[in-house]
């Protein structure tokens, strides 16, 4: 995990930037039809169908992406198949519990997996975190549909701090 | 590209250098801002959005936008936790197509139910609705108007529903979309105690020795509970799980006793594990004694299918005698149970002998105490009244009730599906605090609280959520309002029913909504909505916890809340427009006034004054109507079960503390129900109390085995389930729009059997359309993965807009709670 990608690292500043599926404004909606505002049926009528794409391959490249806030858990960058997580087996936390990541070089799952319901600390990861697919999911490779608009704290404050230095 | 760690610093090191000579800083290397006035983030608590739970969130806005959640680490609930949804609360109000205009369809700028999709103002769009609603009253009255709400609507928006289409608009037509939800529920708790909602709480997760999953799937519906549970289950050897389900699901990961049954069997398992407590002698007989008495239930009750159904016409009791029951003893009881042996039961299920008989022991056993749990499986199930009934036997017949850890409990689906849909009272026949409009009495009640004549409301039931897209198709109903849900992906068998009822030239339809969902494409006027933290409001979660929220931030402009819209509209109508000279005359002063006055301003909604709204807080609805009216609407609710057993607390409360379990007497929140010492409503001395019934007593029904109303034959050879996932709630409107959340499941997939696959010359990822004798979808076979079907059923999940599943199930209800039963019906599987 030594290589970091750079197009990652801007996707945490820069919003990708994807096409724009809609926009209502009272300018461009006349030439809007019905349909159009089926964003996520992609403009189809609801007594049609369109063909549904192929699966999509979960994303395997094991390149941390970015958190949109501090508290997001993080996503997954690699498959999960066939894994097993039941009350028998754990194999997440064969490479990122304490104890193996020296080995696995996978991050640590974060302290507060050591922590119990009273927030009293563990010796071993607390057994309420433990179903780890319950906050962290695989990402397959699809093209969201509609674009978000939410805005990184980390962009508003260096808009502020700029603001300041102009005054 | 990609760089190195070493290569990565020593870029920064060049911007660094470069920012100080003043050259522009590149993206990648800004300084670490360390200023408390530009990172202070502001910081306060709502109830999630999504599921039943009602975990706390904490909110971070910076700016005036929602930047950050987590949970929130002093609510009881989750203790810090939240789900993969949860965690991203943050993004749902950001969706590009966030609606920010009133939209109609229109035709050289008219009104034209063929027109395209054009902007007006708000002025417009309520000038054209209150003129469709008008022409409808007069046309055909009070029953051609409905409306279509929500377990998602605030507890004030739905009061204040209630109110304009019960007392307002004089139409029992109203249900919320928790009638696919929590019905069969509601039933169940109505027919055995008399009084709706959960006796127990979260509290019986770290109490109780076992725990009996009855078709639901906590580990993808309910994580944060499944989180209580899973520490229970692996902090506590001796704790043991059963999970039954009709396919293999994330919960069995952590079952001791796994059981796949035949689609509708659980009838039978219930009924078994009974007759297992009787023939071996476990009856706690001092309980059962003192607080049950046993009834036998009319049978042959029919499937809520329209009555021209082959189905309808052949049922014997499908009329208004079907909740009936008679009074029956003890040792009837025993004889009607003895039918379901431990051969008969594994044979009809499917379930080994074994295992049936160590699930019947969890409840036999006098030193287990035992919590259930149960969901969709129980209440989309044409006997979910039923299922209900049955599961509260095997606790009554136990005493295993209303003790730590000794749990009947009923999880729900939507945040406020018990706040608003079931304690509001927003269905077709109710009245708050589980008072019914056949009432005369319970009207009598309504009718004085609202300060409104004798016979303002209607006594007869209205159309519910089913019949609603009948009658639109019918055109007996006209002017239809839909908030806050997206029916035409959640409603079963649109294709016949919804599609043509919305459609039909008959019917005026109007959306509201955040977004542009399936239902506002069927719609003819679309109305810009604003969500969550974007309004203030309260929330009531699946064990009685009622939770506000502050204003945070301002909803995109030309958006406005539910609760704006139903006050807003009902400035529209004057006292004449809507209710008959007789009525006016029994209460002149109301002459001349609308009914914005009569429902709201004048009334005791109104007398909470701006002052009492925190000058620091956003409340863009209050200050825009002149009073507080989120406290107005929920004092005067509050009033309806205030001394009945549903007590709240005064309104302030909420905003200080993570939520309160009602009743709240003397300050004092209620954990278990029913039983002395900690629900002061129990009689001293009698150590449990059923007071929702006038003897005191819960009632053990004898229930049979029913066939569902469509099982697999010959051409159309497989069960369909449906159902949701982890990742999507509500019908994904909100979390498809959350890029992290759509790219963890994009698209709903049908779950098979590897060998049912192989048998149709089908492998995963091949397309495939699924038909039955309703209509067809296509999708992409899913061999591996998370769920793993039985041969014989298949799993599909109904969040996807693009792949809509419900045009192929079947409308079929539970005939007592008027509930679809989403879970079973008969398809064939074909490749494209």
């Amino acid at each position: 995990m030594k290589n970091f990608n750079l197009a990652v690292i801007a996707s945490l500043l820069v919003l990708a930037v994807s096409p724009i599926m809609y926009s209502l404004n009272a300018n461009a909606a006349d030439k809007e039809t019905v349909n159009s505002v089926a964003t996520l049926r992609d403009a189809t009528p609801i007594d049609v169908q369109k063909e549904p794409n192929r699966i999509p391959k979960v994303v395997n490249k094991d390149i941390k992406q970015g958190r949109n806030y501090p508290m997001q858990p993080p996503v997954i960058p690699h498959t999960t198949r066939s894994y097993e997580v039941n009350k028998y087996n754990n194999k997440c936390m064969s490479c990122h519990s304490r104890h193996r990541t020296e080995k696995s070089q996978a991050p640590m799952v974060s302290v507060t997996h050591y922590m119990n319901r009273d927030g009293n600390f563990l010796a071993e990861i607390s057994p309420r975190r433990y179903f780890c697919n319950q906050c962290h999911v695989t990402q397959l490779d699809a093209e969201p549909l509609v674009e978000n608009t939410f805005t990184d704290m980390h962009s508003l404050m260096k808009q502020k701090t700029a603001n300041a230095k102009e005054h | 590209m990609t760089i190195n760690r070493r290569e990565f610093i020593k870029a920064n090191a060049i911007a660094a250098a470069a920012a100080v000579a003043g050259v522009s800083v590149p993206a990648i290397a800004s300084n670490l801002i360390t200023s408390s006035d530009i990172t202070k983030l502001k910081w306060d608590k709502a109830p999630c959005r999504f599921c039943g739970t009602g975990c706390s969130v904490n909110v971070g806005v910076m700016d005036g936008k929602v930047v950050a959640t987590h949970g929130d680490i002093k609510s009881p609930v989750n203790k810090g936790l939240n789900c993969v949804k949860g965690y991203f609360l943050s993004k749902i109000m950001y969706g590009k197509d966030r609606l920010t205009t009133p939209l109609l369809r229109m035709t050289n700028g008219k009104y034209d139910k063929e027109g395209e999709f054009a902007p007006v103002s708000w002025d417009q769009a309520f000038d054209v609705m209150a003129e469709k609603a008008k022409e409808t009253l007069k046309k055909d009255g009070p029953t051609a108007v409905g409306m279509f709400g929500s377990g998602q609507w605030t507890v004030q928006e739905g009061y204040a529903a209630v109110k304009l289409m019960k007392a307002g608009f004089r139409s029992n037509n109203i249900d919320p979309n928790a009638r696919h939800c929590m019905a069969s529920a509601v039933g169940g708790f109505m027919r055995t105690f008399g009084i709706d909602e959960p006796m127990g709480c979260y509290d019986d997760l770290e109490a109780a020795d076992a725990f009996v999953l009855w078709g639901s799937n906590m580990a993808e519906m309910h994580p944060i509970l499944w989180t209580r549970l899973t520490d229970r289950r692996l902090s506590s050897p001796h704790v043991k799980v059963a999970v039954l389900s009709t396919f293999e699901h994330r919960s069995f990961d952590l079952a001791d006793n796994g059981m796949i049954f035949t689609p509708q069997t659980d009838l039978a398992i219930l009924n078994y594990i009974a007759h297992y407590i009787i023939s071996t002698g476990r009856v706690n007989k001092d309980f059962v004694s003192k607080h049950t008495n046993f009834r036998l239930g009319e049978t042959d009750i029919g499937y809520g299918l329209r009555p021209e159904h082959p189905l309808e016409q052949a049922a014997k009791n499908n009329g208004k005698t079907a909740g009936s029951s008679t009074p029956i003893d003890f040792e009837e009881y025993a004889k009607f149970v003895s039918t379901y042996t431990v051969e008969y039961t594994s044979k009809l299920s499917g379930v080994p002998e074994h295992k049936l008989e160590a699930l019947a022991e969890l409840y036999a056993d006098p030193k287990i105490k035992v919590t259930s749990f149960w969901t969709m499986g129980f209440n989309q199930h044409t006997r979910g009244v039923w299922a209900n009934n049955l599961v509260y036997n095997i606790h009554l017949l136990t005493g295993k009730i209303s003790t730590p850890g000794n749990s009947p409990f009923s999880l729900t689906g939507q945040p406020s599906a018990c706040g608003t849909a079931r304690e509001v009272g927003t269905f077709s026949h109710r009245l708050p605090a589980d008072m019914v409009v056949a009432n005369p009495k319970h009207r009598a009640i309504a009718e004085k609280i609202w300060d409104l004549p004798e016979g303002t409301i209607p006594p007869k039931p209205g159309y519910h959520a089913v019949l609603q897209n009948r009658m639109l198709k019918d055109g007996k109903l006209n002017f239809y309002w839909v908030q806050c849900n997206n029916n035409m992906q959640a409603a079963a068998n649109i294709n016949e029913e919804a599609y043509p009822g919305y459609r039909n030239p008959k019917n005026f339809i109007v959306v509201s909504d955040p977004y542009p969902t399936v239902t506002a494409q069927a719609a003819d006027l679309i109305l810009p909505t604003a969500m969550w933290v974007e309004k203030e409001g309260v929330y009531g979660n699946a064990e009685r916890r009622t939770q506000s929220w502050y204003q945070m931030v301002e909803a995109p402009t030309g958006a406005k809340s539910d609760l704006w819209q139903l006050v807003e509209f009902s400035k529209r109508f004057a006292i004449e427009d809507v209710w008959p000279e007789e009525l006016i005359a029994k209460k002149p002063e109301v002459r001349g006034k609308t009914l914005y006055d009569v429902l709201y301003k004048d009334s005791s909604v109104g007398k909470f004054s701006l002052d009492e709204v925190p000058e620091d807080r956003l409340n863009d609805d209050a200050r825009d109507f002149g009073f507080y009216i989120q406290k107005g609407l929920f004092e005067e609710y509050a009033t309806f079960g205030r001394g009945h057993a549903h007590d709240l607390a005064p309104y302030d409360r909420y905003h200080k503390e993570r939520g309160l379990r009602w009743p709240v007497v003397n300050g004092k929140e209620t954990k278990w129900r029913f039983k002395e010492g900690s629900d002061p409503y129990v009689k001293a001395g009698s150590g449990w109390d059923f007071y929702g019934h006038k003897d005191g007593r819960a009632r053990i029904f004898a229930l049979p085995y029913e066939p569902p109303a469509e099982s697999p034959d010959e051409e159309y050879d497989l069960w369909l389930s449906t159902g949701r996932v982890l990742e999507h709630w509500h019908s994904g409107s909100m979390t498809q729009r959350v890029p992290e959340l759509y790219k963890a499941m994009p698209d709903a997939l049908v779950y098979m059997h590897p060998d049912d696959a192989k048998s149709r010359n089908m492998r995963r990822g091949d397309l495939v359309k699924l038909i039955s004798r309703r209509g067809e979808v296509q999708t992409r076979v899913e061999t591996r993965g998370r769920n793993k079907p039985p041969i014989g059923l298949v799993y599909m999940p109904w969040f996807d807009a693009s792949r809509l599943v419900n045009k192929v199930t079947l409308d079929a209800t539970d005939p007592l709670s008027k509930q679809t039963d989403f879970k079973k019906c008969a398809i064939k599987i074909v490749k494209v």
